[in-house]
């Protein structure tokens, strides 16, 4: 065995331009790259879970306060935002088909279109910001929170300390939504391009399916934040 | 002066050797090493940063040690100690018990075990040690910057409103290096999966895999909830936003169960891989098949899981409701029927064995019965009254060092000890390193064993002073320190000596089994001349074709 | 492996799912329900959200291991969830003054 030469693995395989030097054949990359990925999204899970344990002790802990403040949210326009990103979700798998039919130009623009969503769900979530900001409903110093309820009437310091729990559960949880889709839109761009430089066909597109995965995980959690955060409160009005 | 009893003779001089192509010749320079994909490359550069740490950690530990030599506190303030205490605890937990066996050892050896070229992803493998060290430097950072002084559990609300030291620093540190840890764990799992050899079955794995490949899940599933925890205790420290804060009818507690469920599986994340390295010294010391090698195997798989069912046991006194404390009770006592299993399997293994008291066996050896004191006493403390007399003194101090440094330890050294032909090409002078242990399972004990009574009799962890009456123990707790001491500054010591000067190993210097041992040590870059198909089961040390095939090497030589 | 290539008009009839569901999800909260507002909810988070991971992530075409590692996330967060709960729902049954407020 140790007198065997030195054999170049590759020697004998057709090697596509694609092809790492590890694998053995593309479908043994695109099943490894696939696996890796959802580990990723295992994490990814796990890592917003934590946020929604805290979230779920806090309103079994605190319902009143939760419902109020939870209140407070801009219902129509996080409506919006969810439907935007379903819609970006959409035009990302509508990229990966084009890219099995090998329509090389509408890889790129559903890439587009998939940035372009991404960015009015952003757009649209610094409004919501903005009027958080102004209404003195982000905790530190200046929170203060009078609940617009035909039942509490007048403030109630410890339902404002509660409250604040619950926003600063709503900017750490969006936050970090957003913070994930500015860095899902970074990727989008690089696979926009290369996308229009026609590298993914039919045969490999394997980088598209992996940040469609990804994309597709931030619409998952919005999924749920958006009823969490945004229902809870809408029928103690 | 070297080892090799029951091994067949070298079969390569020193000079064929070197001439034969390997990872480590096949390049120079310290580009080489810095942009390297080559798994068994990282695995070194891990071995130079973990080894670093573990010098800090153990400078911290001496340190901790020498103050303690006395009742009063002459040494140190008692702020300086609570930071030495947290930065021993930060630096070992993090930077070198969690890393160390998967990150050395794993990287090594997982292709070469299983029959790859390398692991699915090499690029992330690299990225995961440059990582590791961003994460090691913001952690150093605050320790020259001062320290932190929270423990290395960063309870809340201490850490969030009063501790004015490096606790954000500290804290992204150990974040930056949870996706280090994450990127390690995901590559084993997809290269476990996806890139064994022809004929590997899962029931032909060494179980080396089995364990890494536990470990790894507990890494993939645990380490965000540890990662958000943290990044909570940053965002409310820095913004003084509430989601801990009592002050803001946040819960402490919670917070417990966060850190917790990460922090509890991080213990099997530490003695699972040690675990792996045992099974495999074992079988190659006593030459035999593991006994019950599903059950074993099955064994890793099982502590993994059960070990995320476990952590409320650190909250016994904390607030936590006696129904929950019950039931995290029961599931804590479970976990050791799997830890049970694989110490007895080990044991029927040895019986009627042809045992050699080769280095690594003897670390094999202190191992079984170090793990097994440490295991005890965690039955001990997971019982629900006893706990309650124990908690917060130097009887849990004992119990978990018997885990992770008797254990984790250990098994590391072990490891080491055994594969180190394998990774240099090189033998270490064996009586120096038979003393090494010796000095090793001495000194840990004579460390630790003290520290059990002290608990027992009631002396509180994290304090710099104590009543005179407990001196006695105490000296001899720092005296064994010492030894310890000694017995890991020896193995750095002959392992750096022999890469310049030992004798060269051969292939196979211990006529062990395995795919990592049929490639040639140190292996080539890509691992195998040809890719290996396996036939057979691992440790199968009384098949005929291995004895066949350890005389043909024999007449080779 | 031959490439599942699903037609366009199944993530069309997706999509147009997952908005009626969102449109539900805005309905239903108006409502007082008691305790089955959330469950209502959750009911049709769950079920958005598998559609998107059956779907658009291509669960339902991928091998079993993918499918595994998915499950596998889940699980794991409602162990966290649902062990963390367990003290929180017990607490109050020995102290009153914890739990509720």
């Amino acid at each position: 065995m140790a007198s065997s030469p030195l054999v170049d693995p590759h020697a004998t395989q057709a090697h596509h331009r694609a092809l790492a030097h590890q694998f053995d054949s593309l479908d043994q990359q695109k099943e490894s790259s696939t696996l890796g990925m959802w580990l990723f999204l295992v994490t990814e899970i796990m890592f917003f879970g934590g946020l929604f344990t805290a979230y779920v002790i806090y309103r079994t802990l605190y319902p009143q306060a939760f419902a109020l403040a939870s209140h407070t949210l801009n219902v129509p326009l996080g409506g919006a935002n969810t439907a935007i990103l379903i819609g970006s979700s959409l035009t990302m798998v509508l990229a990966i088909w084009a890219a099995q039919v090998n329509w090389r130009k509408g890889i790129a623009l559903f890439l587009l279109a998939t940035i372009a969503l991404g960015a009015t769900f952003l757009g649209i979530k610094s409004v919501e910001y903005r009027e958080k900001f102004e209404t003195h409903h982000v905790p530190g110093p200046s929170f203060h929170f009078v609940p617009e309820s035909e039942h509490v009437k007048v403030t109630d310091p410890q339902l404002e300390r509660h409250a604040s729990i619950f926003f600063s559960l709503y900017f750490i949880m969006t936050g970090l939504h957003a913070l994930h889709m500015i860095i899902g839109i970074g990727i989008l761009a690089v696979l926009t391009v290369l996308a229009w430089k026609g590298k993914y066909d039919s045969e490999y597109h394997n980088p598209l399916e992996m940040t469609g995965l990804y994309w597709h995980f931030v619409d998952i959690v919005w999924i749920f934040l958006f009823p969490l955060l945004y229902l809870l409160g809408a029928h103690a009005r | 002066m070297n080892t090799t009893a029951a091994a067949p003779p070298v079969t390569t001089t020193a000079e064929t050797a070197f001439r034969r192509p390997n990872y480590l010749n096949a390049a120079y320079g310290v580009r080489s090493w810095l942009l390297t994909r080559d798994h068994k490359r990282i695995a070194i550069l891990y071995l130079i940063s973990v080894t670093t740490f573990f010098a800090i950690g153990s400078l911290f530990a001496l340190l901790i040690r020498l103050e303690l030599l006395t009742p009063e506190g002459d040494l140190f303030q008692p702020d300086t100690y609570n930071r030495l205490f947290t930065m021993h605890g930060v630096v070992m937990v993090f930077f070198f018990l969690i890393p160390a066996i998967p990150a050395v050892l794993g990287n090594f050896l997982v292709p070469l075990m299983i029959g790859a070229k390398d692991l699915a992803f090499p690029k992330l493998n690299l990225a995961s040690w440059y990582v590791y060290n961003l994460g090691g430097i913001f952690t150093l950072w605050a320790i020259i910057h001062g320290g932190v002084d929270t423990g290395w559990t960063f309870y809340t609300p201490f850490s969030t409103h009063y501790s004015n030291t490096y606790v954000i620093a500290t804290a992204l540190g150990i974040f930056i290096n949870g996706f280090s840890t994450i990127f390690t764990g995901l590559n084993f799992i997809v290269t476990i999966h996806r890139m064994r050899a022809p004929g590997l079955t899962w029931f032909r794995l060494p179980l080396f895999i089995w364990a890494t490949y536990a470990t790894s899940v507990i890494i993939v599933l645990g380490t965000p909830v540890i990662a958000i925890t943290l990044l909570l205790v940053a965002v409310e420290k820095t913004f003084h936003l509430g989601i801990f804060d009592p002050a803001l009818g946040g819960d402490p507690v919670l917070f417990q169960h966060m850190f917790w469920f990460y922090s509890h599986p991080a213990v099997y994340i530490m003695i699972l891989p040690a675990m792996g390295v045992e099974s495999e010294l074992i079988a190659a010391f006593a030459r035999k098949r593991i006994v019950g090698y599903k059950v074993v195997a099955f064994a890793s798989i099982a502590i993994a899981v059960l070990g995320f069912l476990v952590w409320g046991h650190h909250m016994f006194v904390a607030g936590e409701s006696i129904y929950a404390a019950t039931i995290f009770s029961v599931l804590s006592m479970l976990v050791a029927i799997p830890s049970a299993v694989k110490v007895f399997n080990w044991t029927a293994t040895l019986y009627q064995g042809s045992i050699s008291f080769q280095t690594p066996m003897l670390y094999a050896l202190g191992f079984i019965g170090l793990f097994t004191l440490g295991g005890l006493t965690g039955v001990m403390v997971a019982t629900l009254g006893f706990d309650v007399h124990v908690h917060d003194t130097y009887f849990v101090v004992a119990h978990f060092h018997y885990i992770m440094v008797g254990g984790t330890i250990m098994g590391y050294l072990g490891g080491l000890h055994y594969w180190w032909p394998k990774i240099s090409g090189k033998l270490y002078p064996a009586f120096l390193s038979k003393l090494a242990a010796l000095l090793v399972f001495v000194g840990f004990n004579l460390t630790f064993f003290p520290q059990f009574i002290l608990g027992y009799l009631g002396m509180p962890r994290r304090y710099w002073s104590y009543p005179p009456e407990f001196q006695v123990l105490n000296v001899l707790s720092t005296a064994g320190a010492s030894i310890l001491g000694v017995g890991y500054l020896l193995p750095l010591c002959y392992f750096i000596w022999s890469m310049r000067y030992g004798k060269d190993s051969g292939d196979n210097p211990w006529g062990a089994v395995g795919l990592e041992w049929d490639t040639t040590s140190p292996p080539p870059t890509e691992n195998f001349y040809t890719t290996p198909v396996v036939t057979h089961g691992p440790y199968e040390y009384n098949r005929e074709e291995v004895h066949n095939r350890m005389s043909q090497e024999v007449t080779l030589g | 492996m031959a490439e599942h290539v699903t037609s366009r008009k199944v993530y069309f009839l997706v999509f147009a799912a997952l908005l009626a569901l969102t449109l539900a999800t805005v309905l239903v909260a108006e409502v007082d329900l008691g305790v089955f507002n959330d469950v209502a909810a959750l009911t049709i988070a769950v079920t958005k959200a598998l559609l998107v991971l059956l779907f658009f992530m291509h669960v339902r075409h991928s091998t079993r291991m993918t499918a595994l590692t998915a499950v596998a996330g889940f699980f794991w967060l409602a162990l966290l969830i649902g062990l963390t709960m367990a003290d929180y729902a017990s607490r109050g049954q020995i102290l009153p003054y914890v739990a509720g407020k």
